[in-house]
C-alpha cells in the first residue's frame, strides 16, 4: 500500500461526531458503576481488583477513540505498549508483598 | 529493493506521525510512569494498612470528585471535538470547543481546591498529619492529586495559548492534535486517582 492511500484510510477512520459521543457515554456509564461499587461491603482487595479493571477498561477507550491510537500505525502502538508491561509487573511484584506487610503488621 | 521499501530505512516516517506527536506520546509515556509509580505506592500502602481512614463523605467529597470526573470525561469530549473542527479547517468552531475545554479544566481546578480547602479546614488534614493517625494517608493523597491537579493547572495555561494562537490564524491541525493528547491524558490519569483514592477511602 502506498504512503498516499494509507493517509486516505485514515481520514477516513478519523471518527465520527457520533462515535465519540457513544464513548463519552460509556466512560460516565463506567464511572456511575464505579461510584456504585464503592459503596458495596466488599473486601479491599476485591474492590481494588474490580475498580482498577474498569479503571482500565475506561484508560483503554480513551487511548484508543480521543487520544486516535487505534487509528495511528500498529507500530507506534508497539513502540508505547511495553511501558505497560512493566507497570504490570511491577504491580504483580508489589501487590503480593502488600498482603504479606498486612499479615505481619495483623500478627 | 526491499530494503529501501522498509519503512525504517531512512528518508520515511515509520510511525507516519509528525515529530511534535511522537515527542509527545514520549513524553505521555515517561509521565504515565511517574504516575504509576506513585499510584503504586499509594496502592500498597493502602492495602498494608489496617486502620487506612476512609473519611469521604458522599457529601460533600464523593460528589465533588464525581462532578470533577464528570467536567474532566466532558472536556475530553469538547477536546476531541476542537480536534475534528481543526481538521476540517474551521478554526472559529475549534476556538469554540477549546474555550470549552479550558472552562471543564477550570472548573475542575475550582472544584478540587475547594475539596482541598474542606479536608484542611473541617477534617484538619495535612500532608504530615491527620487526626487518624496515618500520616502517609495526607502524604499519598495530597503527593497524587497535587501533581495531577498541576497538570490540569499546565493543561489549561497550554490549551490557552493553543486558543490564542488558532484564533490568530497561526498554528495547525497537528499543534491541536498534541495539544489534545496531553489534555486526554491529565483525563486518563484521573480514571485511575478518582476510584484508588477517593472510592477506595470512601465512608460507608
Amino acid at each position: 500500500m502506498s504512503a498516499h492511500a494509507t493517509t486516505h484510510v485514515e481520514e477516513a477512520e478519523h471518527g465520527t461526531i457520533k462515535s465519540f459521543s457513544v464513548v463519552w457515554i460509556i466512560l460516565l456509564v463506567l464511572t456511575a458503576i464505579e461510584v456504585f461499587l464503592a459503596y458495596k461491603q466488599i473486601q479491599p482487595v476485591l474492590m481494588l481488583v474490580a475498580l482498577v479493571g474498569l479503571s482500565v477498561i475506561k484508560a483503554a477507550m480513551i487511548i484508543a477513540y480521543f487520544m486516535h491510537l487505534k487509528f495511528e500505525r500498529f507500530s507506534l502502538f508497539l513502540t508505547l505498549f511495553p511501558m505497560l508491561i512493566f507497570c504490570i509487573l511491577m504491580m504483580l511484584v508489589f501487590m503480593p508483598d502488600s498482603m504479606r506487610s498486612l499479615l505481619m503488621r495483623a500478627q | 529493493m526491499a530494503a529501501v521499501e522498509s519503512a525504517w530505512s531512512g528518508g520515511g516516517s515509520p510511525y507516519a506521525a509528525n515529530s511534535k506527536k511522537f515527542g509527545m506520546w514520549l513524553f505521555i509515556i515517561s509521565d504515565a510512569l511517574t504516575f504509576s509509580a506513585l499510584l503504586m505506592a499509594y496502592t500498597y500502602l493502602r492495602l498494608s494498612t489496617p486502620n487506612w481512614p476512609m473519611p469521604f463523605h458522599f457529601s460533600p467529597s464523593i460528589i465533588f470528585s464525581s462532578i470533577m470526573t464528570f467536567c474532566l470525561l466532558s472536556s475530553s469530549l469538547t477536546m476531541v471535538m476542537a480536534v475534528h473542527a481543526m481538521h476540517h479547517g474551521n478554526r472559529k468552531s475549534t476556538v469554540g470547543w477549546l474555550l470549552a475545554t479550558i472552562a471543564g479544566g477550570v472548573a475542575f481546578v475550582v472544584l478540587h481546591a475547594t475539596e482541598w480547602m474542606n479536608l484542611i479546614n473541617h477534617e484538619h488534614m495535612t500532608p504530615f498529619s491527620n487526626q487518624w493517625d496515618v500520616p502517609l494517608f495526607g502524604a499519598t493523597f495530597f503527593g497524587i492529586t497535587g501533581l495531577h491537579m498541576t497538570h490540569v493547572a499546565i493543561g489549561v495555561i497550554y490549551l490557552a495559548i493553543i486558543t490564542f494562537a488558532v484564533g490568530r490564524g497561526k498554528f495547525k491541525y497537528e499543534d491541536v492534535e498534541v495539544a489534545g493528547l496531553y489534555w486526554h491524558f491529565v483525563d486518563l490519569v484521573w480514571m485511575f486517582v478518582f476510584p484508588l483514592v477517593y472510592l477506595m477511602s470512601a465512608k460507608i
